[in-house]
């Protein structure tokens, strides 16, 4: 075992960074080969809710793995751009379902061309002391301003809340993802594609075992009122899930053993912690997933997939750089 | 049709698609090239932008907006744009009493293409729809083998408020409902009633 992890420390960047997707890509044939025959066993062309949600959860692993992967075959200017529209998106979706009123137009204007774009300059740019406080220090004051002007007390607090929680999540949390790959490591080089490939495995894992958790146990909810499903128990074991796989991945990282698992661990219980929050707020805006089809958006529920990435991604961001002593 | 009129066309739909999602919902009929006459509520200036790129390519280069002749020939570019990237109808909006203003609808209509009208004949953005305009009856009794669709465009008043230039991202859809006709008999009131309901009733529910 221990000649093994040898070996692959020996090959070189580009090398392992292969091998990891061609391991991660065999797994989900792997899965979803599983998950078609279970279907076909079971017999009906429509499957009961629990196949259908695994499917989906299914779904979204290969959408994220899938971007993961352009991510990487595009390099830093690339990964930027993807994250950039990802967020785009995702803020798209999430200001549509709040209700804004006519005099928020300039802010979302604000918010879309002007704080969004920027934010993804300064990850480009590597300009990472500002890119830290731009959103929480500059947009979210100049949101404020801007909706001031536009003149309109009604639920004045409550309209400007929404934007900038909107920007926190898609942009804000989000840009941290690409910010990953770009931070440059002492005798690391290169080698912030692992980090962010670390993130969105250990992410995905604490979700999906907390998911599957949650199905073969019941357990009190945490908050009923929001998920009657979600308890600690299967919080606890999503994030020990993907502290077992951080510590199994811990080649990859510039980490020890014990390390990455607890990184893995920190990565895997924002991201559910995320996740449980993002429900909330479905439930404030009376939907079931975003994009519900039903609803007005009709969309693909591209905030759904990205939402556990939205609240690992800062956390994780900011522990990997307490970590590696970098000076903000 | 130039290749630079499809290529802005192709943007515009794309940019349209950024935007605004412009999901297409047919509840009511598939996207089929047949001749139909589409028509919808009427809320902001992207509505024709927004059904037109819920179209399916293929169908978008048959089905015609309507344009107002003074506002939209009056620069070369607005003339580009109505004539050769959306193939326009144009229509005078001042009446003359020589001339029917229904007269170049009715010209299309017999080459076999399909419109887009918004029978409220102005943009109207509080809640449901105004009183429809009376040129739709005359349409259909006129071509009675054109199917009349009813569309619902939803949300696209968030995208741009009246008075603003600048489009938000908000995503929008428009629901195509089930063909209807003019029914023996039926009287002028009597139908455009039936014909505003049958677009009210495609609004997405709030759940």
């Amino acid at each position: 075992m221990k000649a093994f992890f040898k070996a692959l420390r020996a090959l070189n960047v580009e090398q392992q960074v292969a091998l990891l997707f061609v391991i991660l890509f065999g797994v989900l044939l792997i899965a979803t080969v599983v998950s078609v025959m279970i279907v076909l066993r079971q017999q009906r062309p429509e499957g009961d809710e629990v196949t259908l949600r695994l499917k989906r959860d299914l779904r979204a692993v290969w959408i994220s793995a899938t971007v993961f992967w352009l991510a990487w075959m595009s390099g830093a200017f690339g990964a930027t751009v993807l994250f950039a529209l990802i967020s785009f998106l995702a803020l798209r979706e999430f200001i549509t379902l709040m209700h804004t009123r006519r005099a928020d137009h300039r802010s979302l204007l604000l918010a879309f061309f002007a704080v969004l774009p920027f934010q993804y300059v300064l990850v480009g740019s590597r300009s990472f002391d500002l890119f830290t406080v731009f959103i929480p220090v500059y947009a979210f004051l100049a949101i404020p301003v801007v909706a001031t002007l536009g003149g309109d007390p009604h639920r004045f607090l409550e309209r400007n809340a929404k934007i900038q929680w909107g920007i926190m999540v898609c942009v804000f949390g989000l840009s941290h993802a690409p910010a990953l790959l770009l931070l440059d490591f002492p005798n690391y080089a290169g080698g912030g594609a692992f980090l962010l490939f670390f993130l969105v495995i250990v992410t995905a894992i604490a979700q999906i075992v907390q998911e599957l958790a949650t199905r073969r146990m019941r357990r009190r909810p945490l908050a009923r009122q929001i998920s009657r499903s979600f308890s600690l128990h299967a919080w606890m074991l999503g994030a020990l899930a993907a502290a077992l796989a951080g510590a199994l991945l811990y080649w990859i990282t510039p980490f020890k053993v014990g390390q990455a698992l607890v990184m893995a661990f920190i990565a895997g219980a924002s991201g559910t912690w995320g996740e449980f929050v993002m429900k909330a707020l479905k439930r404030d805006a009376r939907v079931h997933h975003w994009g519900n089809r039903a609803s007005v958006t009709g969309a693909v529920g591209l905030l759904d997939r990205v939402a556990p990435l939205c609240f690992a991604a800062p956390v994780f961001f900011h522990s990997v750089r307490w970590y590696f002593q970098l000076s903000i | 049709m130039s290749s630079l009129a499809d290529f802005a066309g192709l943007v515009l739909a794309f940019i349209a698609r950024l935007i605004t999602g412009a999901q297409g919902h047919w509840l009511g009929c598939p996207p089929k090239a047949e001749q139909r006459i589409y028509f919808a509520n009427h809320q902001s200036h992207l509505d024709w932008v927004l059904i037109w790129a819920s179209l399916p390519r293929d169908l978008r280069a048959q089905t015609r907006p309507i344009a107002a002749k003074d506002y939209w020939t009056s620069t070369p570019f607005k003339q580009w744009l109505t004539t050769a990237v959306f193939n326009a109808v144009y229509v005078n909006r001042q009446r003359t009493d020589d001339q029917d203003p229904l007269e170049p609808l009715v010209e299309a209509l017999k080459r076999g293409d399909s419109l887009v009208i918004f029978p409220e004949g102005t943009r109207s953005n509080k809640g449901d729809p105004q009183a429809f305009k009376s040129g739709l009856y005359h349409l259909a009794q006129q071509f009675p083998q054109v199917q009349l669709i009813p569309a619902w465009i939803d949300n696209v008043q968030r995208v741009m408020p009246k008075g603003e230039v600048v489009p938000v991202p908000i995503l929008c859809s428009v629901t195509f409902g089930a063909p209807m006709q003019l029914q023996e008999g039926e009287d002028k009131r009597a139908f455009l009633e039936r014909a505003r309901s049958a677009v009210i009733g495609l609004r997405p529910h709030v759940q």
